[in-house]
């Protein structure tokens, strides 16, 4: 993959100018707010050889009582998408709550922890250190997040350009040749999702892989992960691996008062995942 | 090599990517610049519309600050956007329900409502000196007159419907302009420090506060640079002004405050946490006690002892100082601390000033300055200590 130029070159749809088209196609009418934000639902057809993202809507689950944290999607995420190697840049990550005897609320960290970075000995390698072996663990697991490509994206509410949005097949992804990188998005999402690409000095986030799904696979996550933790497919198809998980279980998504109506649904969440 | 980013140190639980800040020193830069430019037209309006006439002797400064300090109010948002040159998609193809999208529109609005103004208030200075002056300087003037060079009683008599129109739509939209920062803000749902109704509310009042300080920090100045004799009674209507002001930017904050603790949605144990750690010295003691509270005493005392003279100038002057660094503070905490917050409600945060590059205190301070600079210029082109209408009532 073309360093440094994932979303712009290869993920996101290349006719996309949402923003552009919609303030044209507002001169003539009244101003309204709030119009822009379901821009794309008005927008073109990207030009992806034998893909029709009409006949789409991509969903993700995570079934959080499978993840053992060994982080193998953090770094296939990372390498797929160019991201930067350092403890602070990530589309994807991996939280680890832990109760220890006694104590009424979790303990949380995630790869990026500096205890977990001086256990795999580099902010490159991810590593859960194994810092409670001499507690008394009581409950402990593991966490997977990434963006939600939430159904009313907080995110692409609030960018000044439309330079973030929504596909129709429901992939939040951001026109890295548009962007600003005024950071506005990255405040406004509640999950975290986002930060700031330093080399293209634009924001960045999870795409699903827009480029690989587009093609039939699975995102770079999904595919590496070895305990099939996270769950992937089209919501359209009743027997995509997605439908089935949210049909055979009872989902739940996070920070739902947000509003945002994520679109990652959790299988096994706890009272303290944030 | 500079490092491409700084990593904040936290404690508890934040999201990984939480660890670089989104917004630094330049965007505490930016709405504090907003509200100077809101309070300093605020007092000029006080004079052109309501008719304060004791504030007479700064209500054309008021406004050449307004202006200067406008021009430059989106440098510190193009410093920190990660890619200026296309700065202006925004205005392009705004996305309109990004509140960020409309700033093109209201601040150059805002802008040339300012420029109209400064010239028909300033035209029959200009207009003499483009008669007077030769040279480059006079060729200035003569640009500047926009070939109008009507001064008659009728012709002035038109400036002066123009000048009241002007300032009468300036105060919406000065405040709509620096209301809309608050909503900026406000607005944000994934940060509970920042997400209130008041928001704008408060930034507008203190807008007011830290413009009508910054004017009698300059007013005095200026008087001092020129030995002029201080007009107490302007100064002492400014610093009433100001008191009043202050005291109802203190209670919206209050009760913004006290909402925020008294709701303790989520995550209320982390803000308990911040507002009683990192946040005491520069909350509680620089903001409130040092910025808010001494000056409303200091005032309080000098207006109820009817003091004069110089003891009131510099009580007002020094409370004014005081006013404007509460302001900057108050924007500090509200942006650089709602940062400190992480979205987990698990974790705190703790900023790391950069000194240099282009999110540095330096380049921060060198954006305050700018407009000063530039308003110590423009006052020798259109001195705005006399009155430039003679005609005026």
């Amino acid at each position: 993959m073309t360093k440094g130029t994932a979303m712009a070159d290869q993920q996101a749809p290349p006719q996309q100018k949402p923003g552009r088209r919609n303030f044209l196609s507002l001169l003539g009418a009244a101003v309204g707010t709030g119009v822009a934000a379901v821009a794309a639902e008005a927008a073109p057809k990207p030009a992806i050889p034998n893909y029709d993202w009409g006949e789409h809507q991509w969903g993700y689950g995570v079934d959080a009582t499978k993840c053992i944290g060994c982080l193998r999607c953090v770094e296939a995420c990372k390498t797929e998408n160019n991201v930067a190697g350092d403890a602070h840049h990530f589309r994807t990550w991996v939280e680890r709550y832990v109760y220890l005897e006694g104590e009424t609320s979790a303990r949380i960290d995630s790869q990026a922890d500096p205890v977990n970075i001086a256990a795999s000995g580099s902010e490159g390698k991810y590593r859960f250190a194994d810092r409670y072996k001499d507690a008394k663990v009581e409950k402990a697991f593991f966490v997977p997040k990434l963006c939600n490509h939430c159904t009313h994206p907080a995110c692409v509410q609030v960018c000044p350009t439309g330079a973030t949005f929504k596909t129709a097949d429901g992939v939040v992804v951001i026109d890295h040749t548009y962007c600003i990188g005024c950071q506005y998005c990255v405040q406004a999402c509640p999950y975290g999702a986002r930060f700031f690409n330093e080399e293209l000095h634009v924001t960045d986030k999870c795409t699903w892989c827009y480029h690989r799904i587009t093609k039939g696979l699975n995102p770079a996550c999904v595919e590496v992960c070895p305990v099939s933790a996270r769950i992937f497919g089209d919501l359209k198809d009743k027997q995509s691996p997605i439908s089935k998980f949210i049909k055979d279980n009872r989902v739940q998504v996070l920070k739902r008062e947000s509003g945002n109506a994520p679109n990652v649904f959790y299988v096994g969440l706890d009272k303290e995942v944030i | 090599m500079e490092p491409l980013f700084q990593a904040m140190p936290f404690t508890g639980y934040v999201y990984p990517n939480e660890t670089v800040f989104a917004w630094s020193v330049l965007i505490v830069v930016y709405p504090y610049l907003t509200g100077l430019v809101a309070g300093a037209f605020t007092v000029s309006s006080l004079y052109q519309v309501f008719g304060f006439e004791r504030l007479r002797p700064v209500a054309h400064f008021a406004l050449l600050s307004s202006l200067c300090l406008m021009i430059f109010v989106p440098t510190p948002l193009l410093l920190h956007l990660g890619h200026p040159e296309r700065a202006f998609n925004a205005m392009l193809t705004p996305h309109l329900s990004s509140a960020m999208a409309i700033f093109g529109y209201i601040a150059a609005f805002y802008v040339l409502l300012l420029m109209l103004e400064t010239w028909f208030v300033f035209r029959p200075y200009i207009v003499q000196q483009a008669q007077a002056r030769r040279g480059p300087f006079g060729l200035i003037y003569r640009i500047a007159t926009l070939g109008s060079y009507d001064v008659s009683e009728r012709a002035m008599q038109h400036d002066r419907k123009w000048i009241f129109a002007l300032a009468v739509i300036g105060i919406p939209a000065a405040h709509g302009l620096h209301g809309y920062v608050g909503f900026v803000f406000g607005s944000l749902k994934s940060r509970e420090w920042w997400s209130s109704d008041l928001m704008p509310v408060i930034f507008l009042f203190s807008a007011i506060i830290s413009g009508t300080a910054l004017l009698i920090v300059l007013y005095v100045l200026s008087c001092w640079l020129r030995r002029v004799r201080i007009d107490l009674a302007c100064l002492k209507g400014m610093g009433y002004a100001m008191w009043g002001f202050l005291m109802f930017a203190l209670v919206l904050e209050g009760v913004e405050f006290g909402a925020l603790v008294y709701r303790g949605r989520e995550g209320i144990e982390i803000i308990m946490e911040f507002v009683t750690g990192p946040l005491v010295v520069p909350f509680f003691i620089l903001q409130f006690t040092v910025g808010a509270v001494t000056p409303i005493l200091v005032l309080s005392y000098l207006f109820w002892r009817g003091t004069i003279g110089t003891r009131l100038a510099v009580g007002i002057v020094v409370s004014a100082l005081l006013v404007m660094f509460s302001v900057l503070m108050m924007r500090y905490n509200v942006v650089i601390g709602g940062q400190e917050i992480a979205k987990t409600g698990k974790g705190l945060l703790a900023y790391r000033f950069e000194l240099f590059g282009k999110d540095g205190i330096l380049a921060a301070a060198a954006v305050v300055v700018a407009p000063l600079v530039l308003l110590s210029i423009v006052v020798q082109f259109l001195p705005p200590w006399h009155d430039p209408e003679p005609a005026k009532a």
